[in-house]
């Protein structure tokens, strides 16, 4: 039953019949609280135009800036623009960047998926606080150790290759590898993923799981056709967030890859380093961003589209 | 005149000159008291501020400047020349005092108008080594702009379990079989493309046509299938230390010796076709607002005290141009000599120097470093 329909099967005098009668919910032709809901909501129109906005601007603007003797001069070139597509390893590090994202993120909403389910479903109440709790606790400390701490762990005289050893079998290099990138990603966002997928799964009518259940469909048909579509939303922006995430990240591929694959980030990095070339970062920084709200219009899209089928009753 | 009056007169002389004696003694000694305390007083509870590589903020380095003249010694960390030319010409004139920079970035400071021109008689050249009495890179147009702190050698560092002498006689081990996967970069174009470039015989190995310049682009990325990472300062380590790599061109013992110290089995060589000299030096920035207490800082920094503290920083070890500063570390820390080889009874690091095997680190001549830079960059993403 949509929320429409609700509405327009609502008892006389309650809200909802004002709205089927009127068009409009009480209260909201009402002047004073729109001058209200304007002022309220231009701290946040404010706050993104001088930390999102102008920044952008900016950021826009310097690709047509040029490098004089490590200072930037704001000259109107498109030589960064056409150096930066004329180059190979611009396009390599590009698919790179995208094929590790989309890679990390699919793993870890496969991986997470499990783990939220039986949270969501399975366990005690007070077990899924203290889970939870858990899952929050990594961000207490620095990404940036968190991912140096393996290196201890992937290196060729690491504890896994070491315990390998000890077992008769070959050693396996894991670090400065795309393994261990996306085992750094995963480190990055992996609660997130499951706390985010706990929220869309949570949300779902378990009424709709007994019914699925009573009619017969066995437990996996039953999380396939009704839980996942209902639960969709949150199982699609904890993958848009690892996404997110792994695209944007250098920690990893830099610390754990070994930097021989070259990601976005790092040659933004590289660009900068050495050449202080900041309008070149700021093309490469732009092409990000775009290639980032591509992907999140195209997720919200997915996730907000059509309603699954348990969803609409 | 009575001689009673000529008495009199010869006592009120002689009072005259007593007195005068004792004013002029007592305003002399006022004077040498007064300069002297007014060199501690002027600078009492200022700070000095300095732009260096990492560590050179050691209380054990300017903990002893910092008492004597009663100021704070605030050190601003950089990684890389280009970075530092980076930050200076992006803050104003008037942020630092003193300017910690490799050689080859002097110039740059120089044509920058970030330095200013320093009084050679202010420092001890005459405690230096001749070698470094005159340091090309420092001086500009018959003017000095810089004093040299310190210096090493670059070539290829190692580990010596895994690897002989032998083995990292020549670079040419960087193509052998056995080191596929396990060799590591520095990640910094400037002295891995040096010591490449050493290797194909280009003298100065900075100062190359484009023809050679070529020749060095195939040459590094021949190498990729040999890479086993690009690092960092702080991975440098780490990766030498467990193994993940067995060797790295392009650094030398100022990686080693501090690996070496935690138990690692890491040596640093200069291969037969020879190895880079990375200079740390130090000058005044244009608009100090403590230019005196900069020169001072200077003068502590080059002494024989202050050249045996800045060898042995805990960051990374050196070798030091002051020959006093190589007496006072043989009575003072014997050991340290040996292991920078600063004896002058011995073979030492001055040897090399003399053979012709050490070549001045500097920026690209006949190319941009744009250019180079791009085929660094190109090479880690081959």
């Amino acid at each position: 039953m949509s929320d429409l329909d609700t509405i327009q099967r609502a008892p006389a005098g309650s809200p909802g019949s004002e709205l089927a009668q009127t068009g409009a919910p009480a209260g909201r032709g009402n002047p004073a609280r729109w001058r209200a809901a304007i002022i309220w909501s231009m701290a946040l129109f404010i706050w993104q135009c001088l930390f999102f906005l102008i920044p952008l601007g900016l950021l826009v603007a310097m690709t047509f800036w040029s490098v004089r003797n490590f200072r930037l001069s704001p000259d109107l070139t498109l030589r960064n623009w056409n150096h930066l597509f004329g180059e190979s390893y611009f396009y390599v590090a590009y698919a790179r960047t995208l094929t590790y994202s989309a890679l990390a993120s699919a793993i870890a909403s496969a991986l997470a998926f499990p783990c939220s389910y039986v949270l969501a479903y399975k366990v005690h109440t007070s077990t899924r606080r203290l889970v939870i709790f858990l899952l929050i606790t990594p961000f207490f400390t620095s990404y940036l150790v968190r991912a140096y701490s393996w290196q201890i762990i992937l290196a060729d005289q690491g504890l896994i290759n070491s315990l390998l050893s000890s077992l008769g079998i070959w050693r396996v290099p894991l670090l400065n590898t795309p393994v261990a990138t996306i085992i750094g990603y995963l480190t990055l966002f992996f609660p997130l993923v499951i706390l985010l997928q706990l929220v869309g799964l949570s949300g779902v009518d378990k009424d709709l799981i007994d019914a699925a259940h009573n009619l017969g469909a066995a437990p996996l048909r039953t999380t396939i056709e009704v839980v996942v579509p209902s639960a969709k939303v949150g199982l699609v922006l904890g993958a848009t967030f690892a996404f997110i995430f792994a695209f944007g990240d250098f920690v990893s591929p830099a610390q754990l890859g070994g930097g021989k694959a070259p990601t976005l980030s790092i040659l933004i990095i590289d660009t900068v380093k050495s050449a202080s070339n900041w309008p070149m970062a700021s093309a490469i920084a732009l092409v990000m961003i775009v290639t980032l709200m591509v992907v999140m219009f195209s997720a919200l899209s997915v996730a907000y589209g059509s309603r699954g089928r348990a969803g609409n009753g | 005149m009575t001689s009673s009056g000529n008495r009199s007169s010869g006592n009120s002389r002689r009072s005259v000159l007593k007195w005068g004696a004792q004013l002029a003694g007592g305003a002399a000694t006022g004077l040498v008291l007064g300069r002297r305390f007014a060199a501690a007083q002027d600078y009492k509870g200022k700070v000095l501020n300095m732009l260096s590589w990492p560590g050179h903020g050691d209380p054990a380095m300017v903990g002893p400047f910092e008492e004597k003249y009663g100021v704070k010694v605030k050190v601003k960390e950089y990684v890389g020349g280009d970075q530092l030319l980076a930050i200076v010409n992006s803050t104003p004139p008037g942020t630092y005092d003193v300017i910690l920079a490799d050689a080859e970035v002097v110039e740059e400071l120089v044509a920058a108008n970030q330095i200013v021109q320093l009084n050679p008689n202010d420092y001890a050249f005459d405690q230096y080594w001749p070698q470094f009495q005159r340091f090309e890179p420092h001086w500009h147009d018959g003017k000095l702009y810089a004093v040299m702190l310190r210096f090493g050698y670059l070539g290829i560092a190692y580990n010596s379990k895994l690897l002989s002498p032998k083995d990292v006689e020549s670079y040419k081990v960087l193509w052998d079989s056995k080191v596929k996967g396990k060799v590591g970069w520095f990640d910094w174009y400037l002295p891995s493309m040096g010591v490449l470039s050493l290797y194909l015989a280009n003298r100065p190995p900075y100062d190359i046509s484009n023809a050679a310049f070529d020749k060095l682009k195939s040459t590094l990325l021949s190498l990729k299938s040999q890479t086993g990472g690009y690092f960092q300062m702080a991975d440098l380590f780490s990766s030498l230390s467990n193994e993940q790599v067995w060797l790295v061109p392009g650094i030398g013992d100022w990686v080693a010796l501090l690996l070496e110290d935690q138990g690692h089995p890491i040596k640093a060589v200069v291969p037969n076709e020879g190895g880079l000299q990375w200079t740390e030096s130090l000058s005044i920035a244009r608009g100090a607002p403590n230019p005196e207490l900069a020169r001072e800082y200077i003068r502590f920094a080059t002494s024989p005290d202050g050249q045996v503290r800045t060898a042995t920083l805990k960051s990374y070890a050196a070798a030091i141009p002051n020959k006093e500063g190589w007496k006072l570390m043989a009575e003072r820390m014997p050991q340290w000599a040996d292991r920078l080889r600063l004896r002058t009874d011995q073979r030492n690091v001055m040897d090399e120097y003399k053979e012709g095997k050490i070549f001045i680190r500097k920026l690209p001549k006949q190319q941009s470093i744009e250019e180079w830079n791009e085929a660094w960059t190109k090479f880690k993403s081959a």
